[in-house]
């Protein structure tokens, strides 16, 4: 089983419509949404939930407004902010750490499994679906996303499917590293930008640091071609293997508006280069 | 001699758990006595992090010198190696032959993490 | 005065509307910009400022004296994170696991438990014009980013108007940037993902309980699903920018656009009148 899981670093460079496209054009797979925080690849790919999972993410301090003596002594020793002036938790800023149950002289305040998000087990015309949605402002994103990649892999298991198609989030922190932790292949999808560039570079070092293999393509090249050339350079220099320049095209918005794949909106020129790219990024995995 | 091997489940014809800090249970096995007792680990499958710690801490404290599972990480890894505990890796079997395996040398240690750290 | 530029989405052009709204502003007064997107920090590629100092930023973790230590584990049994743990007669620390809440050196009944820095990343201080910059750069690899947040937050304007650069999202290094806030844009694409996207940051704001209005950037890109759910929301739209080339390409080179295309500065012109009448609402 191989695992391909595309990410960006600097978000809106066009992860979760090209994810998509991959969905329609791949076989034998399983998708995964691996934007917890702001998952979008269901709006194109339509998903009939088929199974709906409590996620309880990590724990929140509670306190018994009956024992509570309004001491203070909590808000003294949290470090987080999360004990406001009536002596009143706020969840938003709880880490659950336990330093007030432990200081709390009345013994007011215990740790509860805090209900953090929902997982789904889902089907849709291209593949089966793991996805989940994470609650506001809710704490590790990373142990969710681990979940589910851990869930679709047992489901590619049963199903006797043998690729897993991974949509990442943006930046460089937990849930991206969540994410690709002992993935076959990384995908970066880079726009010709100062601020892509940029955040490729950042991106690149952590596909490094985590000791993944990882591919780049760069998508609206033509905005901008001396940048795009700068990003083939880049990835000549850093051994990262520069796969395709996808043209900007008005189709991707549209076909998102009529909740469709790119590739299975008709003709157009990038839906054509999404399409050799998928080959290339196939071969590679099946190397 | 005690080891640890990381289960799905409680008998000697259990499989193989890969996984070392999420995995189901442990089956701690006397290997001079020819008995076994099953550890549960399921507390540390909801862990956030450090649940490669906490099966460490619990290997530890089982006595047992030895570890057989799929893989380790990093913490993991250090955690076990803090006391001396051996890591050998399997790819699959039944704990009675991985029982059979590491008694007849079989199997091979680790001499590092074989997989990154994550959730 | 704090605004802040969030979005659900990312790629919706919140760090291209909080460094064209601070040039502008700065033509006539001290703006302070916070680019709190540690993870990929990008303000100061349009501002390009002069930085004149930086600092790094430490999370406190364990230090463990084995000479007080008498091995009760407590610490490890208190410790939420595993990032402290008895085992046998060591004790180890796992830094990256560690939150900093301080609970094993309370809960340690000899006082053998001292704190000691872990690196999180980088504090960077600059200047541009009328413009004060600061941002952060997380460590690669680094996974905790509120608290480097809250370093860069630090910098703030005492008394003048600080526009904040927030990452894209709604999870906890939002939260972390968006608190305190006076006032929050939040900026989307009028697009199916730009208004999924946006109802979240909507419930996100509504949570935090801060006043906010949105910002449509790429306005005749896509259709008018946006501007009904704000309408039906009550939620004013106080900045639209239209979906031009010229623009992605001068952002794409690192401009600011409203100084190469000096007619798009009548889109940002009634921005702070705006967000005075929303704030009197």
């Amino acid at each position: 089983m191989k695992e391909l899981v595309v990410i960006s670093g600097k978000g809106g460079t066009g992860k979760t419509s090209l994810v998509a496209s991959f969905a329609a054009l791949a076989k034998d797979h399983v998708m995964v949404d691996c934007d917890v925080g702001a998952a979008d690849l269901h709006l194109v790919l339509n998903p009939e939930i088929l199974e709906s999972h409590d996620y309880y993410g990590g724990k929140e301090a509670i306190i018994d407004q009956d024992l509570c003596t309004k001491c203070g002594k909590c808000k003294e020793v949290c470090r987080f902010n999360a004990v406001d002036d009536d002596m009143m938790i706020r969840p938003l800023f709880c880490e659950g750490c336990g330093a007030c149950v432990f200081i709390c002289p009345e013994k007011a305040i215990r740790l509860e499994d805090s209900l953090s998000g929902e997982w789904f087990l889902s089907d849709t015309i291209y593949a089966p679906m793991v996805h989940a949605r994470l609650g506001i402002a809710e704490d590790n994103s990373g142990l969710l996303v681990s979940l589910i990649r851990g869930k679709a892999r047992e489901l590619a298991k049963e199903q006797g499917r043998n690729l897993l198609i991974t949509d990442g989030s943006p930046g460089i922190g937990c849930p991206v590293i969540a994410s690709i932790t002992g993935a076959d292949l990384i995908l970066i999808v880079v726009e010709p930008t100062l601020s892509g560039m940029h955040d490729l570079k950042r991106v690149a070092d952590l596909t490094k640091y985590f000791d993944v293999d990882a591919v780049v393509t760069v998508n609206k090249y033509d905005l901008n071609e001396d940048i795009t050339n700068q990003v083939e350079e880049y990835c000549r220099q850093n051994d990262l293997q520069f796969l395709a320049r996808l043209p900007y095209d008005e189709a991707v918005v549209r076909a998102q508006i009529a909740r469709k794949p790119v590739v299975s909106f008709g003709e157009s020129k990038v839906a054509t280069e999404i399409k050799k790219l998928y080959n290339d990024v196939s071969n590679i995995l099946n190397k | 001699m005690k080891i640890a091997i990381s289960t799905s489940g409680t008998t000697l014809d259990a499989e193989l758990d890969k996984r070392f800090g999420r995995a189901e249970k442990f089956i701690i096995y006397d290997l001079d006595a020819d008995t076994f007792e099953v550890i549960d680990n399921a507390q540390n499958l909801n862990l956030s992090q450090g649940a490669g710690i906490q099966a460490g801490k619990t290997v530890a404290n089982s006595g047992a010198k030895a570890v057989i599972t799929g893989h380790v990480g990093p913490k993991a890894y250090s955690t076990l190696g803090a006391v001396d505990i051996d890591i050998y890796f399997a790819e699959s079997g039944t704990i009675q032959s991985l029982v059979d395996d590491f008694k007849a040398n079989k199997l091979t240690k680790a001499t590092g993490p074989d997989k990154d750290g994550h959730w | 005065m704090k605004i802040t530029l969030a979005s659900g989405k990312g790629g919706t052009g919140k760090t291209t509307i909080a460094t064209n709204l601070a040039y502008l502003l700065s033509k006539d007064k001290e703006i302070t910009l916070l680019d709190c997107d540690v993870e990929e920090p990008n303000a100061h590629i349009f501002i390009k400022p002069t930085w004149t100092d930086s600092y790094t930023t430490y999370l406190p973790i364990p230090k463990v004296d084995m000479d007080k230590c008498i091995h009760c584990g407590i610490c490890g049994d208190s410790c939420q994170f595993s990032a402290i743990a008895n085992i046998g007669d060591k004790v180890l620390t796992y830094p990256e696991l560690c939150h900093g809440c301080g609970l094993c050196m309370m809960a340690c009944p000899t006082g053998a438990i001292t704190e000691q820095n872990r690196e999180i990343g980088t504090v960077e201080l600059g200047h541009s014009g009328n413009i004060k910059m600061a941002h952060g750069k997380l460590r690669i690899g680094e996974a905790m980013s509120p608290p480097l947040i809250n370093a860069v937050k630090k910098h703030a304007s005492e008394d003048g108007i600080t526009i904040i650069d927030a990452p894209p999202g709604t999870s906890c290094p939002v939260i972390a940037t968006i608190q305190e806030s006076d006032f929050i844009i939040l900026v989307t694409e009028p697009t199916p993902f730009g208004l999924n996207d946006l109802k979240l940051a909507v419930g996100m704001v509504r949570e935090i309980g801060v006043p906010m209005a949105v910002a449509i950037n790429r306005s005749d890109l896509g259709d008018n699903a946006v501007k009904e759910y704000c309408e039906e929301e009550g939620i004013t739209v106080i900045l639209e920018i239209p979906n031009l080339r010229k623009a992605a390409q001068n952002y794409s080179k690192g401009h600011l656009i409203v100084k190469e295309m000096p007619e798009l500065e009548k889109h940002f012109s009634g921005i702070m009148a705006s967000i005075e009448k929303e704030l009197s609402k």
